[in-house]
Order: C-alpha cells, then sequence, then structure tokens
C-alpha cells in the first residue's frame, strides 16, 4: 500500500488544469512512498482524456465510462469501488468546486481522514505532512496526518502541470453503480450574465473590496476609474451585497483577468479572488493592514487607509 | 419540514498579530459568526417565513463563549440552539472534519432534520468539506457550494444552483432529506431586530455533552495534528510607498504613468 490514486478534473469536455497538476503532486508523491501513480478519469469523453493524462510519470489510467457531466454519486461510487481494487496510500482530488462535492463523501466512506485545499505536500517517516492556509490566507500551517492512508484536495496553481507522453497503461473499470441510489441530477447549466463592460478587456482595473464599507463611498472608486481612464471591478462581498453587477467580479467564480495595472484596494487576496488576477502585469494594493495576503502577490502597496489614499490619488490624475 | 443550520463562531485575526506556538496569541483574536453560516441562517429562515420549513434549529460545536454569537441566528428567527461541548474538546487544537461529522452526526440522529443547512466553509480553518462528509455519514443526499435554492416540499426535492468556477452554474435536482452547503450571495442575511435580539434570549439554548450525544471520547481525536504555523514568504519583492497619503499617491501616479495610465 503504498500507491496513489489520482482523480482528473473535467467540465463540459474538458479537462481543468488542476487535472495536469495533480499528474505532479501525485508524481512527487508516489516518490516518497515508492509508489505507483494512478489516475482515474470519471464520466465524459473518457478514452480521449486517458491520451491527454498519459503523461511523463504516470503509472495506469484508469477510465470509468459512466455518464457525459459530473455527478457525485457516480464520482463517489467509481472512486471509492476503485480505492477498493487499487488500494492506494492516498487518494488526490482536486480542491475545485467539484472536488468538494465528491471528496468528503469518498473520505467518509472510506473512513479516511481528509485534509483539504492543500498548497503543498510531503511524507516524513510515516506520516504526510501537509502545507495549508488558515484564516484567509494569513498564516500558513503545516498539518501532520499520522495515518495509513488519506485522502487530500490540492489547491490549483500550486504544482506544475505535468509535461511530456507517458507509457501508463489504460484500463477500463467497471463500475457497478445502482441508478436508484442516485439521488441527484444534472440539469443544465448557466453562465452568469454579462452587462454593461468587460472587465476581462480592461488595460488598467482599479479593483474595490469590502474595506470600502458602504454602498455609498464607492462613488470614489468610480471617481478614480473616471480620473485614470480605468474600468472598476470588484472582490466577491461587493458583488454579493448588490453593489455591483456579477460581471464586475474578479476571481474563482467571477472573471480571471490580466491588465496591465490592477490596483487593489480594500480588498485582502483571498485564494479565491487571487486566482482571477495574479495574472495581472503589475498589482498595486492598498490596504491598511501591511499582513493581508494581497501583499505576497503585489508588486507596489501603500499600507494606509483608502479614504485617504483613493482621493489623493484621484486629484492627482486631475479628477 | 425540519430545518437544521450548522453554525460556528470563528476567530478573526487583527492586522497585527503573533503567533504563539501553533497557534495565532489569542490577544489578537477576536470572534465572529462565520460568514457563510449567515446566508444558512438566512436561508432556513426564508423557508420558515415561505412557510415552507416549520422548525429551524441551530447546531454549533463550540464553548460556553460562543453563546453570544450563535444567539445571533435565535435573534434572526431560528427557533432554538443546541451546542455541542464538552472538556474532551477543550483539548483539541484542530477539531478535523471526521470529527466534526460525528458529532454532528449524532445531533442529526436525535434531530431527524428534513433538511440541513451549512455554511461552504468556515473563515478560520476553511476545510470546506464538513457538510459533505456529514452527508454521508447520515446517508441522505447533499449539494456542495448553492447559490440558488427552491424546496418543493410536496415532491421531497430541492433544486439548487451550484456555484461552480468561471461564473459557471450547475443547475442540479435534488431528493430530500439532503446537505446543502450554502455559498454568500445566495440571499440578503437580514439584521437582527431588537425584538428579536430580545426574544432570543428566552429561546432554547441546549447544551450536549457528547456522553449526550452517545459518542466516544476518543472520537475527537482525529488523526491530523496541527505542527506549525507561521506567516506566509512574500513571492514578489513588494516596494512600498511610505508617508503621508498625499506623499505616497504622488508616488503611486508616477508610478502608474510609467506604466501607462493617463488621466
Ligand atoms: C467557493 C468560493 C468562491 C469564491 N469566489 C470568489 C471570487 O470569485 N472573487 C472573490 O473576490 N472572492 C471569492 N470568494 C470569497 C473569498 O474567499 C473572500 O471572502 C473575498 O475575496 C474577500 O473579499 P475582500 O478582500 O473584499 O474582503 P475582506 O477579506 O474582508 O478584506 C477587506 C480588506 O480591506 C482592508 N481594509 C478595510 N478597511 C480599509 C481601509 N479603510 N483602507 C484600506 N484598506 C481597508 C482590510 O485590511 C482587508 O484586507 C469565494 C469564496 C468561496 C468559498
Amino acid at each position: 500500500m503504498s500507491d496513489v490514486l489520482a482523480i482528473a478534473d473535467h467540465r463540459r469536455g474538458e479537462l481543468r488544469d488542476v487535472s495536469y497538476e495533480l499528474l505532479t503532486a501525485g508524481r512527487d508523491l508516489a516518490d516518497e512512498t515508492g509508489g505507483d501513480l494512478h489516475v482515474a478519469v470519471v464520466s465524459g469523453p473518457v478514452d480521449e482524456y486517458a491520451e491527454k493524462l498519459d503523461r511523463e510519470g504516470v503509472d495506469a489510467v484508469h477510465t470509468v465510462d459512466y455518464g457525459e457531466e459530473f455527478n457525485h454519486d457516480v464520482y463517489t461510487r467509481a472512486i471509492t469501488q476503485l480505492y477498493d481494487a487499487l488500494a492506494p496510500q492516498y487518494v488526490l482530488a482536486p480542491n475545485s468546486v467539484n472536488g468538494l462535492d465528491y471528496a468528503p463523501a469518498v473520505a467518509n466512506r472510506l473512513d479516511l481522514p481528509l485534509v483539504t485545499d492543500v498548497v503543498d505536500l510531503a511524507v516524513d517517516g510515516d506520516a504526510l505532512v501537509a502545507t495549508r492556509e488558515m484564516y484567509g490566507g494569513k498564516v500558513e500551517t503545516t498539518t501532520e496526518l499520522a495515518a495509513d492512508a488519506a485522502a487530500v484536495t490540492i489547491r490549483s496553481g500550486e504544482w506544475p502541470a505535468a509535461e511530456g507522453t507517458g507509457d501508463a497503461t489504460v484500463e477500463a473499470f467497471d463500475v457497478d453503480i445502482d441508478e436508484d441510489a442516485i439521488g441527484s441530477t444534472v440539469t443544465g447549466f448557466e453562465e452568469v450574465a454579462g452587462g454593461d463592460v468587460d472587465i476581462t478587456d480592461a488595460d488598467v482595473l482599479v479593483s474595490v473590496g469590502r474595506g470600502i464599507d458602504e454602498e455609498e463611498n464607492l462613488e470614489l472608486i468610480f471617481d478614480l476609474a473616471e480620473a485614470m481612464d480605468a474600468t472598476v471591478s470588484s472582490s466577491r462581498p461587493i458583488v454579493d451585497n448588490g453593489w455591483l453587477p456579477p460581471n464586475r467580479q474578479v476571481g474563482q467564480s467571477g472573471k480571471v483577468v490580466t491588465p496591465d495595472v490592477y490596483v487593489a484596494i480594500g480588498i485582502s487576496g483571498a485564494v479565491q479572488h487571487v486566482a482571477g488576477m495574479k495574472g495581472s502585469e503589475t498589482i498595486v494594493a492598498i490596504n491598511t493592514d501591511p499582513n493581508a495576503p494581497i501583499m505576497d502577490i503585489a508588486d507596489y502597496a501603500i499600507h494606509d487607509d483608502l479614504f485617504d489614499v483613493v482621493p489623493a490619488l484621484t486629484e492627482e490624475f486631475g479628477g | 419540514m425540519k430545518v437544521l443550520v450548522t453554525v460556528k463562531e470563528v476567530a478573526t485575526v487583527e492586522d497585527e498579530f503573533e503567533i504563539d506556538g501553533t497557534a495565532i496569541d489569542e490577544r489578537f483574536l477576536g470572534a465572529d459568526l462565520n460568514e457563510w453560516d449567515d446566508y444558512a441562517i438566512e436561508a432556513a429562515v426564508q423557508l420558515q417565513e415561505d412557510g415552507i420549513a416549520d422548525e429551524v434549529v441551530t447546531v454549533t460545536i463550540g464553548p460556553e463563549d460562543a453563546e453570544q454569537t450563535i444567539r445571533q441566528a435565535l435573534a434572526k428567527g431560528a427557533d432554538r440552539a443546541i451546542r455541542v461541548w464538552d472538556d474532551a474538546l477543550a483539548d483539541v487544537d484542530l477539531l478535523d472534519v471526521g470529527a466534526k461529522t460525528e458529532l454532528l452526526q449524532a445531533v442529526v440522529e436525535d434531530e431527524d432534520p428534513d433538511l440541513v443547512l451549512t455554511g461552504v466553509q468556515s473563515g478560520d480553518d476553511s476545510f470546506g468539506a464538513t457538510g459533505v462528509s456529514l452527508a454521508d455519514a447520515i446517508d441522505t443526499q447533499w449539494a456542495a457550494v448553492v447559490n440558488d435554492l427552491e424546496v418543493d416540499p410536496d415532491a421531497g426535492t430541492a433544486s439548487v444552483h451550484r456555484e461552480l468556477e468561471g461564473g459557471v452554474e450547475e443547475l442540479t435536482e435534488i431528493d430530500l432529506p439532503a446537505v446543502l452547503t450554502i455559498q454568500t450571495g445566495i440571499n440578503e442575511p437580514r439584521y437582527a431586530s431588537l425584538r428579536g435580539i430580545r426574544q432570543a434570549q428566552r429561546k432554547p439554548l441546549d447544551h450536549q455533552t457528547l456522553a449526550d450525544l452517545g459518542v466516544d471520547d476518543g472520537a475527537v481525536d482525529g488523526d491530523l495534528e496541527l505542527t506549525d504555523m507561521y506567516e506566509p514568504e512574500t513571492e514578489t519583492d513588494v516596494t512600498v510607498f511610505e508617508g503621508s497619503a498625499e506623499e505616497t499617491a504622488g508616488d503611486l501616479a508616477d508610478l502608474l504613468r510609467e506604466k501607462g495610465v493617463e488621466a
């Protein structure tokens, strides 16, 4: 029992990037345990996926040809049955929205300890050492799992994607699924409505977060954006509050933006926000908290009150 | 229909803080109702107002200090609260998903709700896994990261939107009973009224120990041990502009002009 089983992530006909990152994380872990790296891909065009997942370091790909789209009942059953068949030491899943819809159920059913949203993994003797954040990224922690086996979900973007072509065996796995036990049905997908502006198109984004405090104060941000000839975007709470429409939201569940300049104002830099803006050319943060996680990825920063800095900056640009 | 809402008092950290061993020094910690749970409470109270739920019960795992926070849910309309705590829990520095599952499972078995609402995650340890783990333990359906909910009590189903990445929502029908993990933005959490706050003081808040729940002491030990806590290293060489707001704004404006920003 030293193998690693990694579960690929896909949606609407495409493998998601984290799938290839899981291969790297899985290979690293299997090297430490001295085991093989097995990859499972469940539902959808599995043969096509298997070909793509056969990258360097993968020993075996197991395809479960059942249904088109993600269904957590199918995933949970397929993975627990694969686990019984392969007896791996570690199960690696993506910390994606779908990953979090089956990994905890799999862990519970297999009675495996679970550690989620991991950014680094190592093996120390008998223990698995997982690095993860707490308090919205203000601190990092190491957690030791002293168990024979474990389930882990990994954060996307933390491991490089596996490359090259491997010589994995590809095997179809026959899963036994009791249709009556499937209690959820995906009936469709919906895209969050577009709207007035396309923030992915902007060269300069002035992005506002919860630090703005009140809806009325947004005027300060729009004044600055106008003076700078920039577009206004925001973090999630601003949209949750209904102060700006969803098409302005930057992040995991919003838009991914890559402007030349991204000015984050009163935004802490939670991982789900950073996922949408870390590719910006230059990142500026205006935040009273010098320890806010946004500082870890900012190029320039002002550790001061936005209510003092923003009007002064607007004035600089003749606003 | 009975709705059970899991609620948690989370620790909040001040801007400047110190780490003491594997925890943040208590002097720099505050407490608040978990942001996601606020939306779960609102969803439950709305089901009650719509005549779909006839009882809303909250459950928390937490010490007596947390009572003030969980009374907020009572003030917003929940009917009664259960607080699970035990000396055995006081010594655990990181309660893992498995342990939380076992405790909540025991409560669900006592209460037998038709719908359990949890937050997507808690703002402090952010495992984001307890709801789905619980669903499997109590052998019901579930849906993670729900940002739209309609319950059809006659059909015994719920129609939900699951918020996926990149502005895509998955539309899913699930059979009840079920556990749903509720995402922020699904509704607008209300503020408690003064009357609600007064009434909350008189609503039942029932304390349960592990023995009361019939859970073994060993269940809460878990397999996870926190061994280190530190401030993350920065990935960039951040240039910090110092001085008064006028000075820093001036420096930043110079930089932005250099980068091509023009009025
Ligand atoms: C499944 C999931 C998906 C998510 N998707 C997204 C997403 O797409 N986009 C997103 O943004 N979030 C998303 N989130 C939420 C995310 O976890 C954070 O809660 C959110 O990004 C926090 O927004 P914020 O930084 O504006 O608020 P906070 O974290 O509250 O930060 C506010 C910041 O403002 C600073 N501040 C306060 N007052 C002032 C002042 N006067 N002057 C200067 N600074 C000040 C504070 O120091 C703090 O750093 C998601 C979460 C989950 C679980």
